[in-house]
């Protein structure tokens, strides 16, 4: 038997290519001359009506091919860009136009559209436009959404797009009930994901074949292809979309169609040219999306061990100008917040509130990093409250291992009841101490301190909901070389899909691992597709592949079979050759088999003349029965009927400075339980740029808005994206692994997990490190910097003299 | 951020980038561009030509002598950072230069360029004043040599007229007992700093200059004051403000803390 592959760490089939620089992303299509290059007029201004756009100068600059506003758009591209996940709570959902309508709600959105000969034309052009604007009051931040004494859409009153209520019982009688009880106000700043490519997308239309091809940097090509043909009025079938190499998504990519990836397509089509829109870095912080802003207020019930007995969650969620990708990250929060806990009645209402500031859709993590900010912050304060243990009021509240299925009793993103599959909580606890030597740490810190220096440790626990549905399916196909080709429509922004599908279906298949090409999110390929987000690829493109490889596999034993005489039951297929087990001379390559597989009339190369010597199929029936198809292939989908709950624990032992207040990473931990692991390695790659990124929105990043809504560090140079040096030296991780029982490999998502406890867990070290719990949290705002810290020891030193 | 059109020359020799320069009043001079070229993509600067001095000779130079360290106009950060004679005869060269951003930057970027942009969040043009340098100009009358103290005349702004090229800084050689020292607060490694502090004790005689504390390079005397006091001593003539990244209170903390620890390491030996 050849040895499985998954579970091991096989290396990355595309770094050579992306580490070499042969990586192919939107901006490396089409780079010959005759391309034309776009740009785009943005709002200056949070708010206002648009008077008048006067264009009369641009027309006439050489090289410019097109200018458009809102008014040179018709049909389906006038009408309002579309609300991807309506709900019905979400009463007042929002979406903008792909071109300015009569009024701006933030700087940065779209207002028209310049075509040119080169980005440098474009930009010049784009200077060349007059907009002639009535300002109006702008609306920045959740306190001032939540006054209302102006609002962002003058039909959405109070700025509330969205009020929703979920609970479990009635918890102002427990809380009422509750021996003891605590009220926590938190607050958590906006951020974005950031990735490295920005938005960018390239269309040619080819008379031809009366056909467009798109290339986008998506999260879904299915969604776009879909859009793009709605909004152009053409047949789906006239619409390609082809994902190239993604320089990073992290949730900014899912969200759909962006202006340009309508605007694009129209150019190409219109003018008979190849287009193409790259954004740049100032474009992707003012005109993309943002996420984490809310402010919460919690209000909990404890009996003195710490445990649950009411938790009353209220939130109010930053939704930006628009509201295109609906209440994913709100819904995620409030569900997600219980973590691995199991209070005994818990409420949760939020308001998703608009404001005059880009957009917010779901960043890795998705509402997650702020439920878990919330419930941690709180399990935090309860152990202050007792003079207790963080770990044990944590292990005094955790859903035991015998208790799976565990109903929280609430609906998750995806509709279905908020369930979880599997887990080990107190398991993963042990790990994460043991890791992180918590029990040690008292000594460590006396230690320290005899050295004038300050540590602090802290923990963080998480349950994620990861592989969401509806579905995702799989085409595997073995050429006659023995080659084989396989598609999922998913897209890949990075994670080494080429590499673990490979794993997936050399296993199933019985082929070897190198025979193998993953394509991914090409419509040409896989038609059907949902797309890369919450953690969702390996367990849903992961599942279909397997499932497919595993058809593909049963219509090669059966063409074997007869090839040669013997039962389907008796076959082995190892490294791409099907036997007889036990007689390993009688044996057929995959290849063949392929050949087998399609009764063609010509023998035109080796392998089909290769196949003339094993006779196949009953000469009184016809050459492909009645239920078979040609070819070796197998496609199949998977379709869970809810997600699947990974898990995980973070502890970090922080250093501050007495004097300059600056915090130093002393040591992280990860124990993480995505089910059953592909490969590890990829998994711990995973984890670690979750937690730089996690690190980032903890202690660096924050968009920065001054009063009248401009972002004030929209670049680079201010808004603090942490470098390798910021980033905690080592990583040490420990796997658990309870499999979900909900898919045939018995895995979970990990894509996300690395990201979501970093506020909680950075807040509970820092505030140990600095001993000021004696009045109650005093960290209840995230991120924190240096001059923050300085500021919070000043207000605390104040407070206690 | 892509720039608006410029013309663009590229001469051969000093003479014609000087007449290149007076030639266009919105010309500007071209040597790393590690600020020019971010603020031409952004669109907040527009020059209507750009005088690539990249091209001209023997400017390229890091020239040591027992008097001090002369750094041509075309010589880079890196070149001044690697150069071990230049560090022994001066060491707060080495000591700042290892503070200037990345070592990307350090490679394209010009020590004399830094100088003349005139940033008060750099370190070179804080490094020259605390060290009593000046820099050679070359303009349309002929050369002359401007003191660090009279360089610096307001934000961004320098004592060069626009027709004029800085063709290289002089920095002092470190007197025999003297000593030097730096330090920098930043919120990344290679960021511009919340604070930076840099020492001259020299006898009795103490000075340290202020990186991103004051609108324009600053140096204070702190000469005669007691250790404890040298942090309140040296605010009293400096003014910290706001910004993104730090308070104004919490800029002043780190002006205390940074004095204190450049002035002790300058003048013990621990």
């Amino acid at each position: 038997m050849t040895t499985k592959l998954m579970g091991t760490g096989v290396q990355r089939v595309e770094d050579q290519r992306l580490l070499r620089g042969h990586g192919r992303y939107a901006d490396d299509v089409a780079v010959d001359a005759s391309t034309l290059h776009c740009a785009v007029l943005r709002s200056p201004h949070a708010h206002a009506r648009i008077v008048d756009i006067d264009v009369a100068d641009v027309l006439d600059v050489d090289g410019v091919h097109a200018v458009w506003t809102y008014d040179d758009l018709t049909g389906p591209m006038a009408e309002p860009l579309p609300l991807l996940i309506p709900h019905p709570a979400l009463t007042h959902g929002r979406t903008q136009y792909a071109l300015a309508k009569d009024e701006v709600n933030y700087v940065g959105e779209a207002i028209a559209f310049v075509v040119a000969d080169d980005r440098y034309v474009a930009e010049d052009a784009v200077g060349r436009i007059r907009v002639s604007y009535d300002l109006l009051p702008p609306v920045v931040g959740i306190e001032a959404a939540r006054a209302a004494d102006r609002l962002v859409h003058d039909d959405v009153p109070g700025n509330v797009g969205a009020r929703m209520e979920q609970s479990t019982g009635d918890v102002e009688a427990a809380l009422a009930a509750s021996p003891r009880r605590l009220t926590l106000d938190l607050d958590v700043e906006r951020s974005a994901c950031m990735p490295l490519e920005g938005r960018g997308t390239v269309a040619r239309w080819d008379p031809d074949i009366d056909r467009l091809q798109v290339w986008s940097s998506t999260q879904t090509a299915t969604g776009v292809r879909a859009v793009v043909a709605v909004k152009l009025g053409l047949d789906l079938r006239q619409v390609d979309v082809i994902t190239p190499d993604v320089g990073g998504g992290f949730g900014v990519k899912i969200n759909h169609p962006w202006p340009e990836e309508l605007l694009v397509p129209l150019a190409a089509r219109t003018l008979g040219r190849t287009v193409k829109f790259t954004e740049d870095r100032r474009e992707h912080f003012i005109s993309s999306a943002h996420e984490r802003g809310q402010v919460q207020h919690i209000e909990v019930g404890f009996d003195d061990d710490g445990r649950l007995l009411a938790l009353d969650v209220m939130f109010w969620h930053d939704h930006g100008a628009y509201s295109p990708y609906g209440l994913i990250v709100p819904i995620i929060t409030s569900t997600q917040l219980l973590g691995p806990y199991k209070p005994e009645v818990y409420r949760v209402v939020f308001e998703s509130l608009y404001t005059n500031t880009v957009m917010v859709t779901p960043y890795r993590g998705a509402g997650r990093p702020q439920g878990c900010y919330a419930m941690e912050r709180a399990m935090d304060a309860i152990a202050a409250e007792l003079g207790k243990d963080r770990t044990e009021v944590r292990a005094a509240n955790f859903i035991q291992p015998d208790e799976f299925p565990f109903e929280q009793g609430l609906v998750f993103q995806d509709g279905r009841e908020l369930t979880y599959d599997s887990g080990d909580y107190p398991a993963s606890l042990e790990k994460i101490k043991a890791l992180i030597g918590w029990d040690d740490f008292p000594a460590y810190r006396a230690e320290m301190a005899a050295q004038g220096r300050r540590v602090g440790i802290g923990l963080a626990c998480y349950v994620e909901g990861t592989g969401v549905g509806p579905y995702e399916g799989a085409h595997v196909h073995v050429e006659t070389s023995g080659k084989v080709k396989v598609a999922t429509g998913l897209t890949t922004q990075g994670q080494g899909h080429a590499t673990v599908f490979a794993q997936l279906v050399a296993d199933e298949l019985g082929c070897r691992f190198e025979d193998v090409e993953v394509v991914t999110g090409d419509t040409r390929r896989m038609p059907y597709a949902v797309g890369t987000f919450a953690s969702r690829a390996a367990v849903m493109s992961g599942s279909a592949i397997h499932l497919a490889a595993r058809k593909a596999k049963q219509k090669a034993l059966k063409i074997a079979a007869e090839a040669l005489e013997a039962s389907p039951d008796d076959l082995q297929i190892v490294d791409g050759v099907v036997s007889v087990k036990g007689s390993p001379g009688s044996a057929i390559d995959l290849g063949t088999v392929a050949v087998l597989s399609n009764p063609l009339r010509y023998a035109f190369d080796e392998a089909s003349k290769a196949a003339t010597q094993f006779t196949v199929g009953d000469a009184s029936k016809p050459p492909v029965a009645e239920d078979e198809e040609p070819g070796l292939e197998g496609t199949d989908f998977y379709s869970p009927e809810r997600s699947t709950f990974a898990s995980g624990m973070h502890a970090v032992i922080v250093e501050t400075d007495p004097l300059t207040a600056e915090i130093t990473v002393l040591k992280y931990a990860v124990v993480h339980d995505c089910g059953k692991l592909i490969n590890p390695t990829i998994v711990e790659g995973q984890i670690h740029g979750g937690v730089a990124q996690g690190v980032g929105g903890a202690l660096y990043e924050r968009m920065v808005y001054d009063e009248s809504g401009q972002l004030l560090n929209a670049s680079f140079m201010d808004f603090l994206m942490p470098y390798v040096t910021e980033v905690p030296d080592g990583i040490d991780i420990d796997h658990l692994e309870t499999p979900s029982p909900l898919n045939p490999l018995g895995i979970k998502g990990a894509g996300e997990a690395g990201v979501i406890p970093s506020a909680a867990v950075f807040a509970s070290a820092i505030e140990d490190a600095e001993g000021l719990t004696s009045t109650g949290l005093a960290i209840t705002a995230m991120p924190i910097s240096p001059s923050d810290l300085f500021h919070l020891r000043l207000a605390h030193a104040e407070e206690t003299s | 951020m892509k720039p608006a059109p410029f013309d663009y020359v590229r001469p051969g020799s000093l003479d014609d980038a000087l007449a290149a320069l007076s030639g266009d009043p919105g010309a500007k001079v071209l040597a790393g561009g590690q600020s020019l070229v971010p603020l031409l993509s952004m669109r907040l600067a527009a020059p209507s030509t750009l005088v690539d001095i990249n091209g001209l000779p023997g400017l390229d130079s890091v020239e040591v002598t027992d008097d001090g360290v002369r750094v041509g106009a075309l010589a880079r950060h890196a070149d001044v950072l690697a150069h071990d004679e230049a560090a022994r005869v001066q060491p707060l060269l080495r000591l700042a230069l290892s503070h200037v951003a990345h070592a990307t930057i350090r490679n394209r970027g010009t020590t004399v360029g830094s100088i003349v942009h005139a940033d008060a969040a750099a370190e070179m043009p804080v490094v020259l004043r605390l060290l009593g340098g000046s820099v050679d100009v070359a303009g349309p009358g002929g050369a002359r040599t401007v003191p660090a103290d009279e360089l610096y005349v307001g934000p961004l702004e320098s004592s060069l007229a626009h027709d004029e090229i800085a063709t290289s800084a002089f920095f002092p050689a470190l007197a025999p007992g003297a000593r030097v020292a730096f330090a920098e607060i930043a919120r990344r490694h290679g960021d511009y700093a919340l604070v930076g502090a840099a020492a001259l004790v020299d006898g009795d005689t103490v000075r340290v200059g202020f990186v991103s504390v004051n609108d324009v390079p600053t140096v204070v005397d702190l000469t005669g004051v007691a250790t404890e006091d040298l942090g309140d001593a040296a605010l009293a003539q400096l003014d910290p403000t706001d910004d993104i990244h730090a308070t104004a209170a919490y800029r002043a903390q780190l002006v205390r803390v940074l004095t204190a620890r450049v002035v002790r390491e300058a003048t013990t030996d621990e």
